[in-house]
């Protein structure tokens, strides 16, 4: 059941309790006592608004930084993790296998300020070895949504 | 000029198609019309008939189709409910299974010979018999058993000159999934009288409470049996028209001969595609699948709401409420929603005149329109009383 309502969420999460429940054969107070459970078990913890930043004219720019860091006895990487992320320029960070250690992906105004939050805050701190930084040039998809505009006319029969 | 074939000059249409006109016409019309999935092909099957093309796979195959999608369609079939076809001799590549239909038709009968169809059925069985020579009788499935035939009648319909008994299950247009007993006994008539049995099963990975049963898996079916399927629904693969029949080997192989001559071979980059669909595609179909469920519950609650008898279909993608309350022919029913209220559906009766009293609502469309329909349907519902 969770697992059912957490689907059609992920999709859209505006979709009522009423709605999830005709979807998924249920009665919509039994979905909406789910998703309040849900909440606050924090599995669920919040819902945001996928925007297209490039039509909503958001010129804002973002870097994925790939960061080398040594790990500190006890804490591995929790400890530089930590305090990276609790910039707000910062978007996300990741773990990951591979020649780097974390990713980060920063976002700025302009090309300069993440390049100055770069070597100013993230290669300066205790543990960092060295970084990379990757712009992002163009958004082709993101977390399942495709934001590449390509017309897809199937031309389906209206009867058949 | 002289006349064409009297047969063909006589011959009545696809009903299906009547209202087709008229809708391509209008605006804002949304349509339960569509006997097809409205998901484009998922993308690692486009991309294998791509990459097939770019690789300059355009040639002809064997008449019965590329060997290696015939081994994988019989590994498939093996796994996925235990039968045995020799890719080599008992499975054809076809056209769809309307080719696969047609094929079947044209080598089982000679003139005169029996098929027993039951209806309300899909459009294609009755003229695929008539034209092979054959004749079709008919046996109605009752509103009072949701639409799944009553053995009993298939029974009474056999004469000395039946030849097959058609089935299928999950049924177009009704949605209708017969339960295994029914089957078996449908089996068991067709080898008390030693009749072939025709199973169209295009529907059968679109199935929402339980499991599909098989026609050739029951006890005495499969050496009687040419089982139809393709790629069309389950894969939505409609426009590739790529499908395959499997059976007995002298059946088959004389079916092939049909083929070879008509159609010499399916298309190669479909069959490449369909390569990829049934090694890969399992994960795509499922979700699709889901997707058909979920969608079946809202519109049949919707039509409850609407004040619609509609019993729950077990599978396809059809629901086939009865609007008799309304006191309205299907047909009535079907053209002034079309024409009021901008809703497209098919008359039951384009299946077959029992069909009278109900109308075929494919859900086969996105949940934003299948709601907007609904809230049509059930302002022109009420505004008749």
């Amino acid at each position: 059941m969770r697992e059912q309502i957490l689907e059609i969420l992920r999709k859209d999460a505006r979709t009522s309790s009423e709605m999830i429940a005709d979807l998924i054969g249920s009665d919509a107070e039994t979905v909406a006592k789910e998703i309040a459970e849900m909440e606050e078990e924090g599995v669920i913890r919040r819902y945001k608004t996928i925007i297209d930043r490039e039509k909503a004219g958001d010129e804002r720019v973002f870097a994925f930084i790939d960061v080398r860091v040594s790990p500190t006895r006890g804490v591995g990487f929790d400890d530089v993790a930590r305090r990276i992320y609790r910039y707000p320029e910062v978007h996300s960070v990741y773990l990951v296998s591979g020649d780097y250690d974390l990713r980060v992906v920063v976002e700025g105004e302009t090309m300069k300020e993440v390049a100055f939050f770069v070597a100013d805050k993230l290669s300066t701190l205790d543990g960092v070895l060295s970084t990379q930084s990757n712009f992002l040039l163009k958004k082709y998809k993101e977390d399942g949504d495709i934001f590449d505009d390509i017309e897809e006319d199937t031309g389906r029969l209206l009867i058949s | 000029m002289k006349p064409i074939s009297q047969t063909v000059e006589h011959y009545p249409p696809s009903g299906i198609r009547k209202f087709f006109d008229i809708v391509s016409q209008m605006d804002d019309v949304v349509s339960l019309g569509v006997g097809e999935p409205d998901f484009v092909t998922p993308w690692r099957i486009r991309e294998a008939a791509i990459n097939s093309l770019e690789r300059g796979r355009t040639s002809y195959t064997s008449n019965w189709g590329l060997l290696e999608l015939r081994r994988v369609i019989s590994r498939y079939l093996e796994g996925y409910s235990g039968l045995c076809y020799n890719p080599e001799n008992s499975v054809l590549i076809t056209v769809g299974v309307s080719e696969g239909m047609d094929l079947t038709m044209r080598t089982l009968l000679n003139p005169g010979d029996e098929v027993i169809i039951t209806e309300p059925c899909y459009v294609s069985y009755k003229a695929c018999v008539e034209l092979a020579g054959g004749k079709a009788v008919t046996v109605e499935a009752k509103k009072e058993r949701d639409f799944v035939v009553d053995p009993k009648d298939i029974e009474a319909a056999v004469t000395d000159k039946t030849k097959a008994v058609l089935v299928s299950y999950p049924s177009n247009p009704t949605g209708a999934v017969a339960d295994k007993k029914t089957l078996r006994e449908i089996v068991d008539i067709a080898v008390k009288h030693d009749l072939y049995i025709v199973s169209d099963e295009i529907y059968d990975r679109l199935v929402y409470d339980g499991e599909h049963v098989s026609v050739p898996t029951l006890p005495g079916a499969f050496e009687r049996t040419v089982l139809l399927n393709g790629f069309s629904k389950a894969y939505a693969m409609t426009g590739w028209r790529i499908g395959y029949a499997a059976g007995p080997t002298e059946v088959i192989k004389n079916m092939m001969k049909i083929h070879q001559y008509t159609m010499l071979c399916a298309p190669i980059n479909a069959q490449n595609a369909a390569i990829e669909a049934i090694v890969n595609g399992a994960k795509d179909r499922e979700d699709m699948r889901r997707e058909y469920g979920r969608r079946r519950r809202v519109i049949v609650k919707g039509f409850r709401e609407a004040g619609l008898d509609c019993f729950m279909p077990g599978g396809a993608f059809y629901a086939f409420p009865n609007v008799e309350s309304t006191g309205l022919t299907s047909e009535e029913f079907c053209e002034k929603l079309l024409f009021e209220h901008k809703v497209a559906a098919v008359p039951g009766t384009a299946f077959g005149a029992c069909g009278e009293g109900n109308i075929r609502c494919s859900y086969a469309t996105s949940i934003e329109d299948i709601v907007t329909a609904i809230d049509r349907i059930k302002a022109f519902v009420a505004g008749l009383k």
